[in-house]
């Protein structure tokens, strides 16, 4: 019961975040309320028993990638916001399209019978998972940290300043 | 115990919203926010079924989502003040420099 409870008012709470980042004028209170977002998402990973993933969700979505989105608007500041409408014009498109991807969805998930009971998940999962990325998965493990670093070095590239 | 379709719908609607934004904001960092948002909803979704099916590897993969976002973010940000310094703007309508 107070699980149902607590997972209304996070749903509640997330939907509202996201629809502030997407309606927001300005574009501080947007990261700010993407952070809210993430933040909620992040109890509900706890309340489906994913301690190890509602970790990671905080510190990579919100303690690393929130902090770089608002440095990239603070080093953008002196751009944004400086003409008319935030949203383009085709917009009432767009909503539609929205709406008919969440019907699309909806409808799969609904004919989707997933039966009576969940399997229990298992008491050692962070010990499970730990395991997991050095045995079976560790090639995808490997491959991202490789990636990362390539992705970085990458950015740095990109973003420098040039004097030539 | 909430039921997992509960989990799923609301992963469909964050995504809805989510590529709503992409759709209709100007500005290039809030269609990368959001983009951000879409890529939630679906580890979302790996996790709500993990759960369901007592099943790790879910959470495994969004695990490797994770690192994959935080590589796209570097990555699409360092472009991001490519342009700002190259064009002197962050509306997507004015970076048109590939439109055919």
């Amino acid at each position: 019961m107070a699980q149902q409870a607590l997972f209304l008012i996070m749903a509640v709470f997330t939907l509202g975040m996201a629809l502030g980042t997407v309606t927001s004028r300005n574009i501080f209170h947007s990261a700010l309320f993407l952070v809210g977002s993430f933040a909620g998402v992040a109890v509900i990973y706890f309340l489906l028993e994913a301690e190890f993933v509602g970790v990671a969700q905080i510190i990579i979505y919100i303690g690393a990638i929130a902090t770089l989105i608002i440095f990239a608007i603070m080093l953008s500041r002196s751009v944004t916001g400086q003409n008319g409408s935030p949203m383009n014009r085709q917009w009432a498109f767009a909503a539609l399209g929205a709406a008919l991807l969440f019907a699309a969805l909806a409808w799969l998930f609904s004919r989707v019978d997933f039966g009576s009971t969940a399997q229990p998940v298992p008491e050692d999962a962070i010990a499970l998972i730990g395991a997991g990325l050095v045995t079976e998965y560790v090639i995808p493990f490997e491959v991202a940290s490789i990636l990362l670093l390539v992705a970085l070095v990458g950015a740095i590239l990109i973003a420098r300043e040039r004097h030539s | 115990m909430v039921p997992t379709h509960y989990y799923l719908i609301l992963a469909a609607i964050i995504f809805s919203m989510g590529a709503l934004g992409v759709l209709v904001r100007r500005n290039a960092l809030i269609i990368f926010m959001c983009v951000e948002m879409m890529l939630n909803a679906v580890n979302l979704t790996l996790v709500a079924l993990a759960n369901q099916w007592g099943n790790l590897s879910g959470q495994v993969f969004v695990f490797i989502v994770m690192a994959v976002a935080a590589a796209e973010v570097a990555i699409g940000l360092a472009i991001v003040m490519a342009i700002v310094r190259h064009k002197d703007t962050i509306n997507v309508e004015e970076i048109n420099l590939l439109k055919w």
